[in-house]
Protein backbone atom coordinates (compact mmCIF):
# COMPACT_ATOMS: atom_id res chain seq x y z
CA UNK A 1 0.00 0.00 0.00
CA UNK A 2 1.25 3.48 -0.83
CA UNK A 3 1.05 6.17 1.81
CA UNK A 4 -0.58 9.32 0.56
CA UNK A 5 2.07 11.78 1.52
CA UNK A 6 2.34 10.38 5.01
CA UNK A 7 -1.38 10.88 5.67
CA UNK A 8 -3.07 8.42 7.93
CA UNK A 9 -6.50 8.77 6.32
CA UNK A 10 -7.13 6.65 3.26
CA UNK A 11 -7.40 8.92 0.27
CA UNK A 12 -9.12 6.57 -2.13
CA UNK A 13 -10.99 3.32 -2.30
CA UNK A 14 -8.02 1.81 -4.12
CA UNK A 15 -5.91 2.25 -1.02
CA UNK A 16 -8.32 0.43 1.24
CA UNK A 17 -7.34 -2.96 -0.05
CA UNK A 18 -8.82 -5.83 1.91
CA UNK A 19 -6.24 -8.20 3.38
CA UNK A 20 -7.06 -11.84 2.79
CA UNK A 21 -5.89 -14.72 4.87
CA UNK A 22 -5.78 -18.47 4.26
CA UNK A 23 -8.57 -20.37 6.01
CA UNK A 24 -6.17 -22.13 8.34
CA UNK A 25 -4.85 -18.80 9.59
CA UNK A 26 -8.37 -17.67 10.46
CA UNK A 27 -8.84 -20.90 12.42
CA UNK A 28 -5.45 -21.52 13.99
CA UNK A 29 -4.53 -17.99 15.05
CA UNK A 30 -7.63 -17.36 17.25
CA UNK A 31 -7.33 -20.89 18.68
CA UNK A 32 -3.66 -20.30 19.44
CA UNK A 33 -4.51 -16.97 21.07
CA UNK A 34 -7.11 -18.61 23.32
CA UNK A 35 -4.72 -21.45 24.09
CA UNK A 36 -2.05 -18.89 24.95
CA UNK A 37 -4.33 -17.26 27.48
CA UNK A 38 -5.31 -20.60 28.99
CA UNK A 39 -1.94 -22.28 29.06
CA UNK A 40 0.92 -19.78 29.21
CA UNK A 41 -0.03 -17.96 32.47
CA UNK A 42 0.17 -21.34 34.16
CA UNK A 43 3.94 -21.20 33.82
CA UNK A 44 4.58 -17.49 33.31
CA UNK A 45 2.04 -15.73 35.49
CA UNK A 46 3.36 -12.28 34.59
CA UNK A 47 2.12 -12.84 31.02
CA UNK A 48 -1.48 -13.02 32.17
CA UNK A 49 -1.84 -9.30 31.41
CA UNK A 50 -1.72 -10.09 27.69
CA UNK A 51 -5.18 -10.19 26.09
CA UNK A 52 -4.14 -12.25 23.06
CA UNK A 53 -7.70 -13.07 21.94
CA UNK A 54 -8.55 -9.36 21.95
CA UNK A 55 -5.43 -8.50 19.96
CA UNK A 56 -6.30 -11.14 17.38
CA UNK A 57 -9.87 -9.84 17.07
CA UNK A 58 -8.61 -6.28 16.60
CA UNK A 59 -6.09 -7.39 13.99
CA UNK A 60 -8.47 -9.42 11.84
CA UNK A 61 -11.16 -6.74 12.07
CA UNK A 62 -8.74 -3.97 11.07
CA UNK A 63 -7.13 -5.86 8.24
CA UNK A 64 -10.16 -7.50 6.68
CA UNK A 65 -12.00 -4.16 6.68
CA UNK A 66 -15.36 -5.90 6.83
CA UNK A 67 -17.71 -5.02 9.66
CA UNK A 68 -19.63 -8.29 9.38
CA UNK A 69 -16.46 -10.36 9.38
CA UNK A 70 -15.05 -8.33 12.29
CA UNK A 71 -18.10 -8.73 14.49
CA UNK A 72 -18.37 -12.45 13.74
CA UNK A 73 -14.71 -13.07 14.62
CA UNK A 74 -15.22 -11.04 17.78
CA UNK A 75 -18.36 -12.94 18.74
CA UNK A 76 -16.80 -16.37 18.20
CA UNK A 77 -13.57 -15.56 20.06
CA UNK A 78 -15.53 -13.92 22.87
CA UNK A 79 -17.86 -16.89 23.24
CA UNK A 80 -14.88 -19.24 23.29
CA UNK A 81 -13.34 -17.14 26.06
CA UNK A 82 -16.61 -17.19 27.97
CA UNK A 83 -16.76 -20.97 27.61
CA UNK A 84 -13.41 -21.28 29.33
CA UNK A 85 -14.33 -18.99 32.19
CA UNK A 86 -17.01 -19.01 34.83
CA UNK A 87 -18.81 -16.08 33.18
CA UNK A 88 -22.24 -16.56 31.65
CA UNK A 89 -21.82 -17.15 27.92
CA UNK A 90 -22.06 -13.89 26.01
CA UNK A 91 -20.38 -11.46 28.38
CA UNK A 92 -17.03 -11.33 26.60
CA UNK A 93 -18.87 -12.29 23.41
CA UNK A 94 -20.79 -9.01 23.36
CA UNK A 95 -17.72 -6.95 24.20
CA UNK A 96 -15.58 -8.61 21.54
CA UNK A 97 -18.40 -8.33 18.98
CA UNK A 98 -18.46 -4.57 19.48
CA UNK A 99 -14.66 -4.39 19.38
CA UNK A 100 -14.65 -6.33 16.09
CA UNK A 101 -17.35 -4.13 14.57
CA UNK A 102 -15.79 -0.82 15.57
CA UNK A 103 -12.28 -1.94 14.63
CA UNK A 104 -13.48 -2.91 11.16
CA UNK A 105 -15.28 0.44 10.86
CA UNK A 106 -12.06 2.25 11.74
CA UNK A 107 -10.12 0.04 9.35
CA UNK A 108 -12.26 1.33 6.49
CA UNK A 109 -11.15 4.90 7.11
CA UNK A 110 -7.59 4.75 8.43
CA UNK A 111 -4.33 3.41 7.11
CA UNK A 112 -4.08 0.50 9.51
CA UNK A 113 -0.70 -0.62 8.12
CA UNK A 114 0.94 2.29 9.91
CA UNK A 115 2.56 1.07 13.18
CA UNK A 116 1.63 4.23 15.10
CA UNK A 117 -2.01 3.91 14.08
CA UNK A 118 -1.95 0.28 15.12
CA UNK A 119 -0.44 1.17 18.50
CA UNK A 120 -3.07 3.83 19.19
CA UNK A 121 -5.96 1.69 17.98
CA UNK A 122 -4.88 -1.33 20.03
CA UNK A 123 -4.50 0.86 23.10
CA UNK A 124 -7.92 2.41 22.53
CA UNK A 125 -9.68 -0.91 21.93
CA UNK A 126 -8.05 -2.45 25.02
CA UNK A 127 -9.44 0.39 27.14
CA UNK A 128 -12.82 0.08 25.44
CA UNK A 129 -12.81 -3.69 26.04
CA UNK A 130 -11.96 -3.35 29.74
CA UNK A 131 -14.35 -0.48 30.38
CA UNK A 132 -17.27 -2.03 28.52
CA UNK A 133 -16.74 -5.38 30.21
CA UNK A 134 -16.75 -3.63 33.59
CA UNK A 135 -20.00 -1.88 32.70
CA UNK A 136 -21.55 -5.16 31.50
CA UNK A 137 -20.60 -7.04 34.68
CA UNK A 138 -22.11 -4.30 36.84
CA UNK A 139 -25.20 -3.81 34.72
CA UNK A 140 -26.09 -7.36 33.72
CA UNK A 141 -24.68 -9.45 36.56
CA UNK A 142 -24.88 -6.90 39.36
CA UNK A 143 -21.33 -7.70 40.48
CA UNK A 144 -18.94 -5.15 41.92
CA UNK A 145 -15.87 -5.60 39.72
CA UNK A 146 -12.91 -3.38 40.59
CA UNK A 147 -11.69 -1.01 37.86
CA UNK A 148 -8.23 0.45 38.36
CA UNK A 149 -7.83 3.11 35.68
CA UNK A 150 -4.08 3.57 36.20
CA UNK A 151 -3.42 -0.16 35.97
CA UNK A 152 -5.69 -0.45 32.93
CA UNK A 153 -3.83 2.34 31.15
CA UNK A 154 -0.47 0.67 31.78
CA UNK A 155 -1.78 -2.73 30.69
CA UNK A 156 -3.32 -1.11 27.62
CA UNK A 157 0.04 0.34 26.67
CA UNK A 158 1.80 -2.99 27.19
CA UNK A 159 -0.83 -4.81 25.14
CA UNK A 160 -0.54 -2.19 22.42
CA UNK A 161 3.24 -2.64 22.21
CA UNK A 162 2.89 -6.42 22.06
CA UNK A 163 0.02 -6.01 19.61
CA UNK A 164 2.13 -4.02 17.12
CA UNK A 165 4.77 -6.79 17.12
CA UNK A 166 2.10 -9.46 16.83
CA UNK A 167 0.43 -7.61 13.93
CA UNK A 168 3.77 -7.38 12.18
CA UNK A 169 4.14 -11.16 12.48
CA UNK A 170 0.56 -11.80 11.37
CA UNK A 171 1.10 -9.55 8.32
CA UNK A 172 3.43 -12.24 6.98
CA UNK A 173 0.53 -14.70 6.96
CA UNK A 174 -1.51 -12.55 4.58
CA UNK A 175 -2.22 -13.84 1.12
CA UNK A 176 -0.15 -12.06 -1.49
CA UNK A 177 -2.33 -9.81 -3.65
CA UNK B 1 -37.72 -3.06 3.27
CA UNK B 2 -35.16 -5.14 1.41
CA UNK B 3 -33.23 -2.10 0.29
CA UNK B 4 -33.30 -0.80 3.84
CA UNK B 5 -31.78 -4.05 5.15
CA UNK B 6 -29.16 -4.03 2.41
CA UNK B 7 -28.22 -0.48 3.20
CA UNK B 8 -27.93 -1.15 6.91
CA UNK B 9 -26.72 -4.74 6.59
CA UNK B 10 -23.75 -4.46 8.92
CA UNK B 11 -25.55 -2.66 11.70
CA UNK B 12 -28.48 -5.07 11.40
CA UNK B 13 -26.23 -8.09 11.80
CA UNK B 14 -24.46 -6.38 14.71
CA UNK B 15 -27.74 -5.78 16.48
CA UNK B 16 -28.88 -9.35 15.85
CA UNK B 17 -25.63 -10.83 17.20
CA UNK B 18 -25.67 -8.55 20.25
CA UNK B 19 -29.34 -9.29 20.94
CA UNK B 20 -28.75 -13.03 20.60
CA UNK B 21 -25.91 -12.88 23.11
CA UNK B 22 -27.90 -10.66 25.44
CA UNK B 23 -30.69 -13.24 25.34
CA UNK B 24 -28.13 -15.94 26.05
CA UNK B 25 -26.87 -14.05 29.10
CA UNK B 26 -30.39 -13.31 30.27
CA UNK B 27 -31.44 -16.95 30.06
CA UNK B 28 -28.39 -18.06 32.03
CA UNK B 29 -28.74 -15.39 34.70
CA UNK B 30 -32.48 -15.80 35.10
CA UNK B 31 -32.55 -19.59 35.26
CA UNK B 32 -29.12 -19.90 36.90
CA UNK B 33 -28.37 -22.53 34.28
CA UNK B 34 -25.46 -22.94 31.96
CA UNK B 35 -25.50 -23.43 28.19
CA UNK B 36 -23.44 -26.53 28.56
CA UNK B 37 -23.17 -27.53 24.90
CA UNK B 38 -21.08 -24.53 23.82
CA UNK B 39 -18.77 -24.92 26.80
CA UNK B 40 -18.33 -28.63 26.09
CA UNK B 41 -17.40 -27.86 22.47
CA UNK B 42 -14.83 -25.27 23.46
CA UNK B 43 -13.28 -27.28 26.28
CA UNK B 44 -13.18 -30.38 24.10
CA UNK B 45 -11.43 -28.34 21.41
CA UNK B 46 -8.93 -26.68 23.72
CA UNK B 47 -7.98 -29.26 26.36
CA UNK B 48 -6.59 -31.89 23.95
CA UNK B 49 -4.36 -29.21 22.42
CA UNK B 50 -3.31 -28.13 25.91
CA UNK B 51 -2.48 -31.75 26.73
CA UNK B 52 -0.41 -32.10 23.56
CA UNK B 53 1.44 -28.86 24.30
CA UNK B 54 2.09 -30.02 27.85
CA UNK B 55 3.35 -33.40 26.60
CA UNK B 56 5.60 -31.71 24.03
CA UNK B 57 6.94 -29.36 26.70
CA UNK B 58 7.75 -32.26 29.04
CA UNK B 59 9.16 -34.39 26.21
CA UNK B 60 11.32 -31.68 24.71
CA UNK B 61 12.73 -30.63 28.05
CA UNK B 62 13.58 -34.30 28.73
CA UNK B 63 15.17 -34.64 25.29
CA UNK B 64 17.24 -31.50 25.74
CA UNK B 65 18.28 -32.62 29.20
CA UNK B 66 19.31 -36.07 27.96
CA UNK B 67 21.17 -34.54 25.04
CA UNK B 68 23.09 -32.24 27.34
CA UNK B 69 23.97 -35.16 29.62
CA UNK B 70 25.14 -37.29 26.71
CA UNK B 71 27.13 -34.43 25.23
CA UNK B 72 28.76 -33.78 28.57
CA UNK B 73 29.60 -37.49 28.99
CA UNK B 74 31.73 -37.31 25.82
CA UNK B 75 33.21 -33.96 26.68
CA UNK B 76 33.94 -35.24 30.15
CA UNK B 77 37.21 -36.90 29.11
CA UNK B 78 38.60 -33.76 27.55
CA UNK B 79 37.37 -30.81 29.53
CA UNK B 80 36.87 -30.67 33.23
CA UNK B 81 34.84 -27.53 32.82
CA UNK B 82 32.15 -29.43 31.01
CA UNK B 83 31.92 -31.75 33.99
CA UNK B 84 31.20 -28.79 36.25
CA UNK B 85 28.47 -27.63 33.91
CA UNK B 86 26.93 -31.07 33.78
CA UNK B 87 26.92 -31.34 37.56
CA UNK B 88 25.22 -27.98 37.82
CA UNK B 89 22.57 -29.14 35.38
CA UNK B 90 22.29 -32.38 37.34
CA UNK B 91 21.77 -30.43 40.51
CA UNK B 92 18.97 -28.37 39.02
CA UNK B 93 17.35 -31.43 37.51
CA UNK B 94 17.60 -33.47 40.72
CA UNK B 95 16.25 -30.62 42.78
CA UNK B 96 13.27 -30.49 40.45
CA UNK B 97 12.91 -34.26 40.58
CA UNK B 98 13.07 -34.26 44.39
CA UNK B 99 10.48 -31.51 44.50
CA UNK B 100 8.24 -33.45 42.14
CA UNK B 101 8.76 -36.71 44.02
CA UNK B 102 8.11 -34.87 47.27
CA UNK B 103 4.78 -33.57 46.01
CA UNK B 104 3.78 -36.87 44.43
CA UNK B 105 4.70 -38.82 47.55
CA UNK B 106 2.90 -36.40 49.83
CA UNK B 107 -0.16 -36.71 47.61
CA UNK B 108 0.11 -40.50 47.61
CA UNK B 109 0.58 -40.70 51.37
CA UNK B 110 -2.34 -38.37 51.94
CA UNK B 111 -4.47 -40.32 49.47
CA UNK B 112 -3.77 -43.61 51.28
CA UNK B 113 -4.41 -42.15 54.73
CA UNK B 114 -7.53 -40.12 54.16
CA UNK B 115 -10.79 -42.02 54.59
CA UNK B 116 -12.33 -40.13 51.67
CA UNK B 117 -12.23 -41.63 48.18
CA UNK B 118 -10.17 -39.43 45.90
CA UNK B 119 -9.05 -39.06 42.30
CA UNK B 120 -5.62 -37.56 41.60
CA UNK B 121 -5.56 -34.85 38.92
CA UNK B 122 -3.07 -32.49 37.32
CA UNK B 123 -3.70 -28.83 36.60
CA UNK B 124 -3.48 -28.29 32.83
CA UNK B 125 -4.70 -24.74 32.32
CA UNK B 126 -6.15 -21.60 33.78
CA UNK B 127 -9.48 -19.95 33.12
CA UNK B 128 -9.60 -17.37 30.33
CA UNK B 129 -11.85 -14.85 32.06
CA UNK B 130 -10.78 -11.48 33.38
CA UNK B 131 -9.61 -11.79 37.02
CA UNK B 132 -10.59 -15.45 36.83
CA UNK B 133 -9.48 -17.82 39.58
CA UNK B 134 -10.46 -20.95 37.74
CA UNK B 135 -8.14 -23.76 36.70
CA UNK B 136 -8.69 -26.79 34.52
CA UNK B 137 -7.64 -30.27 35.67
CA UNK B 138 -7.15 -33.32 33.49
CA UNK B 139 -9.91 -35.43 35.07
CA UNK B 140 -13.51 -35.22 34.01
CA UNK B 141 -16.81 -37.02 34.18
CA UNK B 142 -15.23 -40.10 32.59
CA UNK B 143 -13.11 -40.44 35.77
CA UNK B 144 -16.17 -40.02 37.98
CA UNK B 145 -15.76 -36.30 38.63
CA UNK B 146 -18.98 -34.36 39.12
CA UNK B 147 -19.90 -30.73 39.62
CA UNK B 148 -19.64 -29.67 43.26
CA UNK B 149 -16.90 -32.06 44.28
CA UNK B 150 -14.23 -30.74 46.62
CA UNK B 151 -10.63 -30.35 45.43
CA UNK B 152 -7.83 -30.61 48.00
CA UNK B 153 -4.10 -31.10 48.42
CA UNK B 154 -2.36 -32.64 51.43
CA UNK B 155 -1.89 -29.10 52.74
CA UNK B 156 -5.52 -28.07 52.62
CA UNK B 157 -8.52 -27.31 50.48
CA UNK B 158 -8.00 -25.82 47.02
CA UNK B 159 -11.43 -25.28 45.51
CA UNK B 160 -14.44 -27.03 44.11
CA UNK B 161 -15.42 -28.43 40.73
CA UNK B 162 -17.78 -26.03 39.00
CA UNK B 163 -18.07 -27.91 35.73
CA UNK B 164 -17.16 -31.47 34.80
CA UNK B 165 -16.53 -32.11 31.12
CA UNK B 166 -15.80 -35.58 29.77
CA UNK B 167 -12.02 -35.24 29.81
CA UNK B 168 -11.43 -32.22 32.03
CA UNK B 169 -13.00 -30.24 34.84
CA UNK B 170 -13.08 -26.58 35.77
CA UNK B 171 -12.16 -25.89 39.40
CA UNK B 172 -13.13 -22.66 41.16
CA UNK B 173 -10.23 -21.80 43.48
CA UNK B 174 -10.81 -20.69 47.04
CA UNK B 175 -9.30 -17.30 46.19
CA UNK B 176 -12.10 -16.52 43.72
CA UNK B 177 -14.58 -13.90 44.97
CA UNK B 178 -17.44 -16.30 44.18
CA UNK B 179 -16.06 -19.06 46.40
CA UNK B 180 -17.52 -19.81 49.82
CA UNK B 181 -17.12 -22.69 52.27
CA UNK B 182 -18.05 -23.40 55.86
CA UNK B 183 -15.11 -23.34 58.27
CA UNK B 184 -14.55 -23.93 61.96
CA UNK B 185 -11.73 -22.70 64.16
CA UNK B 186 -9.50 -25.20 65.85
CA UNK B 187 -9.54 -23.91 69.43
CA UNK B 188 -12.95 -22.40 70.04
CA UNK B 189 -14.77 -24.36 67.33
CA UNK B 190 -16.19 -21.07 66.05
CA UNK B 191 -18.14 -21.41 62.81
CA UNK B 192 -17.77 -19.00 59.89
CA UNK B 193 -17.91 -18.75 56.11
CA UNK B 194 -14.69 -18.63 54.14
CA UNK B 195 -14.81 -16.36 51.10
CA UNK B 196 -12.31 -15.58 48.37
CA UNK B 197 -11.36 -12.01 47.59
CA UNK B 198 -9.55 -12.35 44.28
CA UNK B 199 -6.25 -12.03 46.13
CA UNK B 200 -4.04 -14.71 47.75
CA UNK B 201 -5.65 -13.94 51.12
CA UNK B 202 -9.18 -15.08 51.95
CA UNK B 203 -11.59 -13.75 54.55
CA UNK B 204 -13.99 -15.38 56.99
CA UNK B 205 -17.43 -13.84 57.33
CA UNK B 206 -20.27 -14.23 59.80
CA UNK B 207 -18.17 -14.73 62.93
CA UNK B 208 -19.94 -12.79 65.72
CA UNK B 209 -17.80 -10.10 67.35
CA UNK B 210 -17.94 -11.76 70.78
CA UNK B 211 -16.49 -15.07 69.56
CA UNK B 212 -12.82 -15.69 70.20
CA UNK B 213 -10.56 -16.32 67.20
CA UNK B 214 -6.85 -15.61 67.44
CA UNK B 215 -4.20 -14.92 64.79
CA UNK B 216 -2.15 -18.05 64.16
CA UNK B 217 -5.10 -20.32 64.83
CA UNK B 218 -5.88 -22.99 62.25
CA UNK B 219 -9.20 -23.21 60.48
CA UNK B 220 -10.73 -26.44 59.22
CA UNK B 221 -13.69 -27.22 57.03
CA UNK B 222 -16.87 -27.53 59.07
CA UNK B 223 -18.79 -29.74 56.64
CA UNK B 224 -21.77 -27.38 56.81
CA UNK B 225 -21.56 -26.55 53.10
CA UNK B 226 -22.07 -30.20 52.07
CA UNK B 227 -19.14 -29.87 49.68
CA UNK B 228 -16.05 -30.13 51.86
CA UNK B 229 -16.11 -32.90 54.45
CA UNK B 230 -15.46 -31.79 58.02
CA UNK B 231 -11.87 -31.70 59.23
CA UNK B 232 -9.81 -30.65 56.19
CA UNK B 233 -7.24 -27.90 56.84
CA UNK B 234 -8.18 -24.54 55.34
CA UNK B 235 -5.45 -22.16 56.49
CA UNK B 236 -4.05 -20.04 59.28
CA UNK B 237 -5.74 -16.94 60.66
CA UNK B 238 -3.54 -14.04 59.67
CA UNK B 239 -5.37 -11.11 61.21
CA UNK B 240 -8.48 -10.54 63.31
CA UNK B 241 -10.16 -7.17 63.49
CA UNK B 242 -13.07 -6.33 65.72
CA UNK B 243 -16.12 -5.04 63.89
CA UNK B 244 -19.88 -4.94 64.26
CA UNK B 245 -21.72 -7.23 63.98
CA UNK B 246 -19.11 -9.65 62.64
CA UNK B 247 -15.38 -9.89 63.05
CA UNK B 248 -13.08 -9.25 60.08
CA UNK B 249 -10.85 -12.28 59.81
CA UNK B 250 -8.18 -12.73 57.15
CA UNK B 251 -6.92 -16.22 56.39
CA UNK B 252 -3.79 -17.39 54.63
CA UNK B 253 -4.98 -20.50 52.78
CA UNK B 254 -2.67 -23.49 53.11
CA UNK B 255 -3.84 -25.62 50.18
CA UNK B 256 -1.91 -23.76 47.50
CA UNK B 257 1.10 -22.85 49.63
CA UNK B 258 3.41 -25.11 47.60
CA UNK B 259 2.07 -24.24 44.17
CA UNK B 260 -0.77 -25.84 42.33
CA UNK B 261 0.22 -28.70 40.06
CA UNK B 262 -1.24 -31.91 41.45
CA UNK B 263 -4.53 -32.05 43.35
CA UNK B 264 -6.99 -34.60 44.67
CA UNK B 265 -10.69 -34.51 43.86
CA UNK B 266 -12.86 -35.92 46.64
CA UNK B 267 -15.18 -38.33 44.87
CA UNK B 268 -16.62 -39.53 48.18
CA UNK B 269 -15.92 -37.26 51.14
CA UNK B 270 -15.83 -38.62 54.68
CA UNK B 271 -16.14 -36.28 57.65
CA UNK B 272 -13.23 -36.31 60.07
CA UNK B 273 -12.67 -34.99 63.56
CA UNK B 274 -11.13 -31.55 64.02
CA UNK B 275 -7.58 -32.26 65.26
CA UNK B 276 -6.44 -30.77 68.56
CA UNK B 277 -3.06 -29.80 67.24
CA UNK B 278 -2.20 -27.78 64.16
CA UNK B 279 -1.50 -29.88 61.08
CA UNK B 280 2.19 -30.52 60.58
CA UNK B 281 3.84 -29.86 57.28
CA UNK B 282 2.90 -32.91 55.30
CA UNK B 283 5.84 -32.79 52.93
CA UNK B 284 7.80 -36.03 52.75
CA UNK B 285 11.08 -35.80 54.54
CA UNK B 286 14.15 -36.99 52.69
CA UNK B 287 17.14 -37.16 54.98
CA UNK B 288 20.47 -35.58 54.21
CA UNK B 289 23.45 -37.88 53.58
CA UNK B 290 25.34 -39.01 56.69
CA UNK B 291 28.21 -36.68 57.58
CA UNK B 292 31.71 -37.76 56.66
CA UNK B 293 33.98 -38.89 59.49
CA UNK B 294 35.88 -35.69 60.17
CA UNK B 295 38.17 -37.25 62.79
CA UNK B 296 40.15 -39.14 60.14
CA UNK B 297 41.49 -37.19 57.20
CA UNK B 298 41.03 -39.06 53.94
CA UNK B 299 44.11 -40.98 52.86
CA UNK B 300 43.28 -40.67 49.21
CA UNK B 301 41.07 -37.67 48.55
CA UNK B 302 41.72 -37.98 44.81
CA UNK B 303 39.45 -41.01 44.72
CA UNK B 304 36.43 -38.97 45.73
CA UNK B 305 34.15 -38.13 42.84
CA UNK B 306 34.34 -34.53 41.62
CA UNK B 307 31.04 -33.62 43.17
CA UNK B 308 32.29 -34.49 46.70
CA UNK B 309 32.07 -37.64 48.81
CA UNK B 310 28.33 -38.01 48.19
CA UNK B 311 28.13 -39.05 44.54
CA UNK B 312 25.30 -40.10 42.28
CA UNK B 313 25.03 -43.54 40.65
CA UNK B 314 26.58 -42.01 37.53
CA UNK B 315 29.53 -40.75 39.58
CA UNK B 316 30.08 -44.21 41.09
CA UNK B 317 29.95 -45.80 37.65
CA UNK B 318 32.38 -43.22 36.32
CA UNK B 319 34.78 -43.89 39.21
CA UNK B 320 34.52 -47.63 38.58
CA UNK B 321 35.33 -47.24 34.87
CA UNK B 322 38.19 -44.90 35.67
CA UNK B 323 39.61 -47.48 38.10
CA UNK B 324 39.30 -50.19 35.45
CA UNK B 325 41.08 -47.95 32.95
CA UNK B 326 43.83 -47.13 35.46
CA UNK B 327 44.33 -50.82 36.28
CA UNK B 328 44.92 -51.53 32.57
CA UNK B 329 47.00 -48.43 31.94
CA UNK B 330 44.34 -46.96 29.69
CA UNK B 331 43.71 -43.24 29.51
CA UNK B 332 40.22 -42.33 28.36
CA UNK B 333 40.00 -39.89 25.49
CA UNK B 334 43.50 -40.59 24.17
CA UNK B 335 42.92 -43.79 22.20
CA UNK B 336 42.89 -43.61 18.42
CA UNK B 337 39.91 -44.95 16.46
CA UNK B 338 40.22 -48.72 16.14
CA UNK B 339 42.55 -49.10 19.12
CA UNK B 340 41.70 -51.75 21.69
CA UNK B 341 39.32 -50.51 24.36
CA UNK B 342 39.85 -51.46 28.01
CA UNK B 343 38.17 -54.59 29.34
CA UNK B 344 35.23 -53.22 31.29
CA UNK B 345 34.40 -56.70 32.64
CA UNK B 346 37.65 -56.76 34.57
CA UNK B 347 36.92 -57.57 38.22
CA UNK B 348 38.66 -55.21 40.57
CA UNK B 349 39.24 -56.13 44.20
CA UNK B 350 37.04 -54.31 46.67
CA UNK B 351 33.57 -52.81 46.37
CA UNK B 352 32.36 -50.67 43.52
CA UNK B 353 34.04 -47.34 43.64
CA UNK B 354 36.82 -48.62 45.88
CA UNK B 355 40.40 -47.92 44.81
CA UNK B 356 42.08 -50.29 42.39
CA UNK B 357 44.83 -52.72 43.33
CA UNK B 358 47.98 -51.03 44.51
CA UNK B 359 46.24 -47.89 45.64
CA UNK B 360 45.52 -46.87 49.20
CA UNK B 361 41.89 -47.23 50.26
CA UNK B 362 39.84 -44.12 50.84
CA UNK B 363 39.15 -43.30 54.47
CA UNK B 364 35.41 -42.86 54.11
CA UNK B 365 33.24 -45.07 51.93
CA UNK B 366 31.39 -43.19 49.23
CA UNK B 367 28.23 -42.02 50.85
CA UNK B 368 25.16 -41.97 48.76
CA UNK B 369 22.02 -40.02 49.40
CA UNK B 370 19.31 -42.38 50.56
CA UNK B 371 16.13 -42.13 48.51
CA UNK B 372 14.02 -42.96 51.56
CA UNK B 373 15.20 -42.43 55.13
CA UNK B 374 15.28 -45.42 57.43
CA UNK B 375 12.13 -45.90 59.40
CA UNK B 376 9.64 -44.73 56.82
CA UNK B 377 9.28 -42.05 54.23
CA UNK B 378 6.55 -39.88 55.57
CA UNK B 379 6.06 -37.83 58.66
CA UNK B 380 2.53 -36.60 58.29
Amino acid sequence: MSYSGGHILLSSQRESQVSRFPAWVMLVVPLAAILFQVYVPLFFEFLSFLQMPLLVVVYFALMRRSQVSGLLVGALVGLAQDSLSKNPLGMLGIVNTLVGYFAASVGLRLDVDHPLIRLLLTFFFFLFHQLFYWVMVRALLGQQLAFDLQKTLVLGLLNAVVGVSLFHFLDKLRKAT
Amino acid sequence: MESFLNRYRSITILLLVILAQLALVAVQVKNDQDVRLIRVWTVTAVTPVARIVEALRGGSSGLIRNYVLLYDAHEDNRRLQAEVGRLKLDNIYLKNEIGMADRAKALSVFQSHTPSRTVAATVIGTGAGTNSKVVFVDRGSVSGVERGMAVVTPDGIVGKVITAYPTASAVLLITDPDFAAGVISQKGHVHGTLKGQGTPICKVDYVPFDEKVEPGEWLYTSGDDRIFPRGFPVGVVKAVRSAQPFKEILVDPSGMARGLEDVLILVEGVHQAIPDTPPVNQSVFIGSPPPADTTKPPDNPVKSPPGGPAGTEADKLRTQYKDIGDAQGHKFGEGTPGSKPPDFNLKLPGPVGAPAAGQAPAAAPPASKPAVPPGGASHP
